[in-house]
C-alpha cells in the first residue's frame, strides 16, 4: 500500500509542477483572446468570456507587426546560416586538418568562452558606427557570423569521422574542398541539425544586441518591436499578450517539433565544462 | 603514407585547414577580441557625446573610470544588487532543478518525457515576451498571483511597485524561465549514477534520504560545479527582466550591473565609464567563479 501512496504522491506532485509552468503561458494564450478590457477586471478571469482574434488583427494591420516579425525570421535565417557554414569548415579544419598554428588558435578561440558577451558589446557598437553599420540588418547580424560554441560543437563531434575514411578519398585524389563536401558535412549532418536549431532560437529571442544596434522602428527584431509596443499600450492587457504570443509561438512549435535536436545541444554544452 | 606524396597530402591539407579555418577564426578575432581590447582602451577614456561624433575629443583619462565607479553609489547599488541575484537568486535556480530533476528521474514517475518537455519550455521561450506576461501577472489588481495566493488568505502585494518586493518578482520569472534547462543537465547525470550503487545502499537499510547524500549527490559533483558556475554567470549577465518588469526601479532596488553599463552607455553615452563597468563585471564574474572552483575543490578534498 505505501509504495502505491508514495507513487501517487510523486505523480500529483509533477502534475502540480508541470500546472504551475504552463500557467503562465496559458494565461497568455488565453488572455489575448479575450475582449478589450476583459483581464482588466476582478477577479482575473482564467478564460475569455467570448474568444476573439480581434488584437491579432490589430497587431497585424494597425501595428504592422508583420514587419518586425520578417525581420526576425530574416536575421535568425541568415544567422543560423552563417554560424553552419563557418561551424562546420572551422569545427572541421580544427578537428582533423593538420595546419601549423592549429592549437594554439583554438585556445584562444576558447577563451572567448570565458569573457562575457557585454564586454565587447560598446565597443562593437562603436567599431559598427565607424563602418556604417550601425541600424542595419548586418549590424544585427554581426553576432551570429561565427560562433565559439559553434565551432566547438562541431569538432567534438566532426573527431569521430574516421581518419581512414577522409585519407582513402585523399589516396583517390580527391581534393580537400570535395571531401568535406562530400564526406565531412554528410557526417556532420546531426550536429549541424542541433546547432541549426540552437543558434535560430537564440538569436530570434535576442534582446540586448538588437536593442542596441538598432535604432529605426522598421528594422527592429520582434522582441525590440514588442519591448518598445507595451511602452506605449501597457494598458492594454489582451493586445500585448496576442504580441507575445506572435513572438513565443515560432519558437515554442521549433522546439516542439524539433525537441530532440534541441536537447542534444543542451547536453553537449553541459559537457564543455 | 608513403613518403613523396605524403609530403604533398601534408601541404594540401594544412592549405584546407587554414582555408576553412581562418575565416571563422578573423570573424571571431575582428568582431569579438577586437572589441574586447578596444573596450579595454575605452575604459581608461573620457568617451562621450561629443567622441561619438569626433573620437579624437576622447581624451586618456588613466585609471578615472573606475575609480569613478567606486566612489559612485550608483555602482555599489548595482553591484549589490547583482550580487543577490547571482547568490541567491542562482542557487535557488539551481536547487528548484535538482528537486525537480529528482522528481523527473524517479523510478515511479510516469510520463517522463512529458514532464521534461513541459519543465522545459520556459526555457526556450522569448524573454521579453515572458518578462511581459509576469508583469501582468504581478499586477496587484488584476494579477493572477495575488489572486492564487489571496486564495491562502495571503495579502496583496504590489509585487513590481514595492522596493522590497521587486527583486524577489523578477527571480520568480528568472527562476520559472532557466530551471528547465539545468534540470534537463541534472536528469542526464542522474542516469548515470550506477543503479548497483543505490541498490546496495538500499540492501544495507538506507532511507531514501540517505542515500541521497551518500550517493547521488557525491556522484553528481561535477554536473553540479558546472550547472553552478554557469548559472551563476548567467545571473550576473540578468538584463532584460528589470528592463521589462521595472526599468530597474523601484528606487534603483532591481537594477542590474547589466543595465546600470547600457544606461549610462546608450541613455547618457558615457561610453568610456561603460566600459569601465563592463570590465568591473568581467572582474566580479572571474572572481566569483574562482571561489566556486575553490570551493568545491575543498569539497572533494574534505
Amino acid at each position: 500500500m505505501r509504495p502505491r501512496t508514495g507513487t501517487l504522491l510523486l505523480n500529483a506532485v509533477l502534475v502540480a509542477g508541470a500546472a504551475l509552468t504552463v500557467a503562465p503561458l496559458l494565461w497568455m494564450l488565453s488572455a489575448s483572446l479575450m475582449p478589450t478590457g476583459q483581464a482588466n477586471t476582478s477577479p482575473p478571469p482564467l478564460l475569455p468570456s467570448r474568444v476573439t482574434f480581434e488584437h491579432y488583427v490589430e497587431l497585424f494591420s494597425h501595428l504592422n507587426l508583420a514587419r518586425p516579425f520578417g525581420n526576425s525570421l530574416l536575421v535568425s535565417a541568415v544567422g543560423t546560416l552563417c554560424t553552419l557554414v563557418t561551424g562546420s569548415t572551422a569545427g572541421y579544419a580544427f578537428a582533423k586538418l593538420r595546419f601549423p598554428g592549429r592549437e594554439g588558435l583554438f585556445r584562444v578561440l576558447l577563451a572567448a568562452m570565458l569573457v562575457p558577451a557585454q564586454v565587447g558589446m560598446l565597443p562593437l557598437f562603436l567599431m559598427l558606427k565607424g563602418m556604417g553599420l550601425v541600424n542595419t540588418y548586418a549590424g544585427v547580424l554581426v553576432p551570429w557570423l561565427a560562433s565559439v560554441f559553434g565551432i566547438f560543437l562541431v569538432r567534438q563531434y566532426a573527431q569521430a569521422i574516421p581518419d581512414d575514411l577522409l585519407n582513402s578519398a585523399r589516396l583517390e585524389g580527391a581534393g580537400e574542398w570535395r571531401i568535406y563536401r562530400s564526406i565531412v558535412l554528410p557526417n556532420l549532418a546531426p550536429v549541424l541539425a542541433t546547432l541549426a536549431v540552437f543558434v535560430f532560437m537564440s538569436s530570434w529571442n535576442d534582446f540586448l544586441w538588437p536593442l542596441v544596434v538598432l535604432s529605426d522602428d522598421r528594422r527592429y527584431t520582434l522582441p525590440v518591436a514588442l519591448a518598445s509596443l507595451v511602452g506605449e499600450h501597457v494598458q492594454d492587457t489582451e493586445l500585448m499578450m496576442a504580441g507575445a504570443v506572435v513572438t513565443v509561438l515560432p519558437v515554442l512549435l521549433v522546439f516542439i517539433v524539433l525537441q530532440r535536436w534541441y536537447i542534444r545541444g543542451v547536453m553537449a554544452g553541459s559537457v564543455k565544462g | 603514407m608513403s613518403a613523396p606524396a605524403g609530403g604533398g597530402l601534408a601541404w594540401r591539407q594544412a592549405r584546407a585547414g587554414l582555408l576553412l579555418a581562418l575565416p571563422s577564426a578573423a570573424l571571431i578575432l575582428v568582431f569579438f577580441f577586437g572589441p574586447v581590447l578596444y573596450g579595454l582602451w575605452l575604459s581608461l577614456t573620457d568617451f562621450d557625446l561629443y567622441a561619438i561624433g569626433d573620437p579624437s575629443a576622447a581624451r586618456f583619462v588613466g585609471l578615472g573610470n573606475y575609480a569613478q565607479a567606486l566612489g559612485a553609489p550608483d555602482f555599489w547599488n548595482s553591484l549589490r544588487i547583482t550580487l543577490v541575484y547571482a547568490f541567491v537568486g542562482a542557487p535557488l535556480s539551481v536547487a528548484v532543478s535538482l528537486a525537480a530533476a529528482l522528481l523527473v528521474d524517479a523510478r515511479t514517475t510516469r510520463w517522463k518525457p512529458f514532464f521534461r518537455a513541459v519543465y522545459f519550455a520556459p526555457v526556450v521561450t522569448t524573454l521579453v515576451a515572458v518578462a511581459i506576461v509576469w508583469r501582468y501577472l504581478y499586477q496587484p489588481q488584476y494579477g493572477l498571483v495575488n489572486a492564487f495566493l489571496g486564495r491562502f488568505g495571503i495579502p496583496h502585494v504590489d509585487w513590481l511597485g514595492d522596493p522590497h518586493w521587486a527583486l524577489p518578482a523578477i527571480l520568480g520569472l528568472a527562476v520559472w524561465k532557466n530551471f528547465g534547462y539545468n534540470l534537463l543537465i541534472f536528469v542526464a547525470g542522474l542516469q548515470n549514477v550506477p543503479r548497483e550503487l543505490h541498490e546496495a545502499a538500499e540492501l544495507d537499510g538506507a532511507s531514501g534520504w540517505q542515500r541521497f547524500w551518500a550517493v547521488t549527490l557525491p556522484d553528481l559533483a561535477p554536473v553540479f560545479l558546472f550547472v553552478s558556475v554557469t548559472t551563476v554567470i548567467n545571473y550576473f549577465q540578468l538584463f532584460a527582466e528589470p528592463y521589462v518588469m521595472t526599468q530597474g526601479g523601484p528606487l534603483k532596488s532591481t537594477n542590474s550591473l547589466v543595465l546600470l553599463m547600457y544606461e549610462q552607455g546608450f541613455r547618457w553615452w558615457r561610453l568610456g565609464y561603460a566600459a569601465a563597468l563592463a570590465f568591473l563585471l568581467f572582474a566580479v564574474i572571474l572572481a566569483a567563479t574562482a571561489v566556486q572552483m575553490r570551493l568545491q575543490a575543498r569539497e572533494r578534498r574534505a
